[in-house]
């Protein structure tokens, strides 16, 4: 009888302290401002505009061939798709009936209008530092695009991550709103690269479960389900003033002398960062050169591949480098400055994961069209003029050549893709 | 007509062939040179062949010397999807349309490429496959190919491509995808109409045909068709 008790006692405590903990996030939550209804003007519009760039709203929130801001689009995490919202001003399926206080909270808080807890799919994890003023600009400016109406595609998160209990349980893990405290105290650098510019939703890895637990490290890492992996953007060793520069012009035009943007960072700067204005430009520059050293997530398995095996690779990569690539990329990897990108020295093929650049031996790629750089030149893609051991090869000798030092890549890696 | 379809008709054609007239417009001077542009399109070449001129009997189209509206709409469609090919959508997915102008203006400058194929196909096949070009089934609906496509299949400028010089099996595919609703163009999708009327047997005959059919280098895609076209066309304004 007792014992009983206990037993109850003690599942009960353990359901309290369950409640407790997954509303912890949500106990935290500062009230918001409420809605203001005064029509906004038209600076403010124009205002919204460029921060709805900067937040590259668009990528996620429109779909390949679909109107724009309508919503639609699958984003990918590693437990199924889900679907991004109709951001345009329809009254039943996009913002039309919303206030900018419900705006300001989905923003901040990841929560909808009917109260529904968002998927951290939507990275509100980053715009929880977004000050209200800038979020009433930014919903006074989509509700100025023409109504469209697109029912939302239900997502196919496996069972049970798309349940609101699992998304409950995610934030009390993962996710910790901003205050405004924390928003004040931001510059200008830190606030477009931690808030709008969302950087760490890629170039921070998460976790098994889709988190990062000790908040962003910029350290990169691979993308949940994206195929890519982000590279660090903490810099090696202190920056020169002109290595800051050619950084500044990489997220500006998507390209420098020695680097070109390559997969999603290309759309990053495609839809984004090219739109920068200069002062905003030099204050994310300023703060990516002062990321503190952090340290690297836990190095990618890499496949061995023995040191016999490695020579052959290199013998034969030669060869296929002198044939396939040295035409462009140049005899010592030197590249073409804002044409084609050196390899010498160069982070993707340098990294522990050959991901990146056997993703574009395999399928080529253009960096972005920009002001800077309106008709960038393409690679083209190898995977069927090369076979599998060849591209194994070629990456093996770019990874170690020209003071390279990153792991061999075997030909299993390669056939796996 | 209804005024909305009116409306939408006319953003149709304000939208997308607006930037094409631009780009046609252009004095030929303006656009960019061609040296620079084939060097840019290295990765084109890796399937397309240089300057766009497939070799060989391969499944690549040439792209060489079609009409630059014709063009330009295949690049938007690959880019957004009204067309499948994944590493294409992946190496557009991030050009700016007045690039894909550019691009559509070099290919279309190009001169073309031309090798009849030996196709293995039967004299009966290939008696259809004139019939359809030619006569088409107007019991069935079938207008001939030569009405849109020109009395010599060398296509019409700026939207309608030519039927020569094209692989069997690329034919055979493109006519079957719009069939199966894999490929569209903007609505009325007459060439989805057609295929659907059309039994596999005859686009394979038809593809047989047109692909056997030599091809002079120097064809040039008609100024316009002498009559009007037997269906419309989204494609056209
Ligand atoms: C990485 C992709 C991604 C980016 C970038 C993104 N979103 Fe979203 N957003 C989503 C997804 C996915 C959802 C749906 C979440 C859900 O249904 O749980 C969403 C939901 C929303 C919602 C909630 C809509 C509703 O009906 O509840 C709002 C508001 C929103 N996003 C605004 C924005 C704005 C503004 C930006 C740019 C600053 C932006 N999003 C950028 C993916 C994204
Ligand atoms: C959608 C995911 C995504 C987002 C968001 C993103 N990046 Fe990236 N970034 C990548 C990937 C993937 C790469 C590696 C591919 C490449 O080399 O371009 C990369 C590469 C880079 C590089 C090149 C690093 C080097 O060592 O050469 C810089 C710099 C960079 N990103 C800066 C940023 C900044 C600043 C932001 C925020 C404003 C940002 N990125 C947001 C995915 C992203
Ligand atoms: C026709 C010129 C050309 C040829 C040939 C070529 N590349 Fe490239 N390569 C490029 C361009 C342009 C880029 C930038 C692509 C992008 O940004 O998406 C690039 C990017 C790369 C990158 C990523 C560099 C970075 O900045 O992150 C790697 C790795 C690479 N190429 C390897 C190769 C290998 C290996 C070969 C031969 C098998 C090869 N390339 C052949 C033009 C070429
Ligand atoms: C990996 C091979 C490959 C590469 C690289 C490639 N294409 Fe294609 N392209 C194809 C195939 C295959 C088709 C036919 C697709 C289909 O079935 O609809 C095609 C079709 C086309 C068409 C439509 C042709 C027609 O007659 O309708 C155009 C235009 C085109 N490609 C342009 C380009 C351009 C421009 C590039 C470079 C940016 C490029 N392609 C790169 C394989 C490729
Ligand atoms: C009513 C006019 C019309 C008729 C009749 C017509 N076509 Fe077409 N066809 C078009 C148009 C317009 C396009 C361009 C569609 C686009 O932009 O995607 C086209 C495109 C095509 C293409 C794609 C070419 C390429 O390079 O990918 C093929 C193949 C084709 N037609 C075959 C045929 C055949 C075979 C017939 C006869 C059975 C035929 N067409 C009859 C209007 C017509």
């Amino acid at each position: 009888m007792k014992g009983r008790a206990i037993v109850l006692g003690s599942a009960i405590a353990a359901a309290f302290a369950f409640s407790i903990w997954l509303n912890k996030p949500d106990l935290d939550l500062e009230p918001l401002a409420p809605a203001t209804l005064e029509s906004p003007n038209l600076e403010q519009i124009k205002a919204g505009e460029y921060l709805v760039q900067i937040g590259n709203c668009v990528a996620c929130h429109t779909d390949q061939g679909g109107a724009a801001f309508a919503g639609g689009r699958a984003v990918p995490t590693p437990f199924g798709e889900v679907y991004s919202s109709n951001l345009t001003s329809d009254d039943e399926t996009g913002l039309g009936r919303w206030t900018n206080q419900d705006f300001y909270r989905a923003m901040r808080h990841g929560r909808s209008k009917d109260d529904r807890w968002l998927s951290p799919a939507f990275p509100y994890t980053s715009y929880t530092n977004l000050k209200r003023e800038d979020s009433d600009a930014m919903f006074a400016w989509l509700q100025t695009l023409p109504p469209i109406k697109r029912v939302q595609t239900p997502d196919t998160l496996r069972f049970p991550y798309g349940t609101q209990l699992a998304t409950r349980a995610w934030r009390a893990l993962y996710f910790k709103p901003a205050t405004t405290a924390d928003i004040a105290a931001m510059d200008r650098g830190r606030y477009l690269v931690e808030g709008l510019g969302h950087c760490a939703a890629c170039h921070t890895s998460r976790g098994a479960l889709g988190g990062s637990r000790t908040g962003a490290n910029y350290m990169g890492g691979e993308i949940g389900n994206l195929g890519w992996d982000a590279l660090p953007l903490v810099p090696s060793k202190p920056m020169t003033d002109s290595e800051a520069n050619e950084l500044g012009q990489l997220l500006k035009t998507g390209i420098n002398t020695h680097k070109a943007v390559a997969g999603p960072m290309s759309e990053v700067v495609f839809h984004s960062l090219q739109h920068l204005n200069d002062a905003d430009l030099a204050a994310i520059v300023a703060t990516l050169r002062a990321l503190p050293p952090a340290d690297a997530p836990p190095a990618a398995r890499v496949p061995q591949v023995s040191p016999e095996q490695r020579q052959s690779l290199r013998a034969r990569g030669k060869v296929v480098y002198a044939e396939h690539c040295a035409d462009c990329h140049g005899d010592a990897g030197e590249g073409r400055a804002n044409i084609y990108p050196a390899l010498a020295g160069n982070a993707n093929v340098n990294a522990v994961s050959a991901t990146n650049a056997l993703n574009l031996t395999l399928n080529g790629g253009f960096p972005p069209s920009t002001a800077g750089n309106p008709f960038p030149y393409g690679m083209p893609p190898f995977s069927q003029s090369l076979s599998r051991p060849d591209v194994a090869a070629v990456l093996t000798y770019i990874r170690s050549e020209w003071g390279n030092d990153a792991p061999a890549v075997s030909v299993v890696e390669v056939e796996r893709r | 007509m209804n005024p909305m379809r009116r409306r939408n008709r006319l953003t149709r054609w304000l939208a997308v062939p607006a930037l094409l007239l631009t780009l046609l417009a252009l004095p030929a001077g303006a656009a960019e040179p061609a040296e620079l542009m084939g060097k840019r399109l290295a990765a084109c070449a890796a399937c397309h062949g240089d300057e766009g001129r497939t070799v060989g009997e391969d499944y690549y189209p040439s792209i060489a010397g079609k009409p630059a509206g014709y063009l330009y709409n295949q690049l938007l469609s690959f880019r957004e999807g009204r067309r499948q090919h994944t590493i294409m959508a992946g190496l557009l997915a991030n050009l700016s349309d007045a690039y894909l102008g550019e691009i559509a203006l070099y290919y279309a400058a190009r001169p073309h490429a031309s090798q009849p194929q030996m196709t293995g196909a039967t004299p009966e096949q290939l008696a259809l496959g004139e019939r359809l070009t030619v006569l088409g089934d107007l019991e069935r609906k079938i207008p001939p190919c030569q009405a849109c496509h020109g009395e010599q299949l060398t296509g019409v400028v700026p939207m309608i491509p030519g039927l020569r010089g094209l692989p069997a099996r690329y034919l055979d595919a493109q006519v079957g995808a719009w069939k199966n609703g894999v490929r569209h163009a903007r609505e009325p999708d007459c060439m989805g109409k057609i295929a659907r009327a059309l039994k596999p047997e005859e686009i394979t005959a038809v593809s047989a045909w047109l692909a056997s059919q030599p091809y002079a280098v120097d064809a040039k895609p008609l100024d316009s068709l002498p009559n009007t076209m037997p269906m419309d066309c989204g494609v056209l304004p």
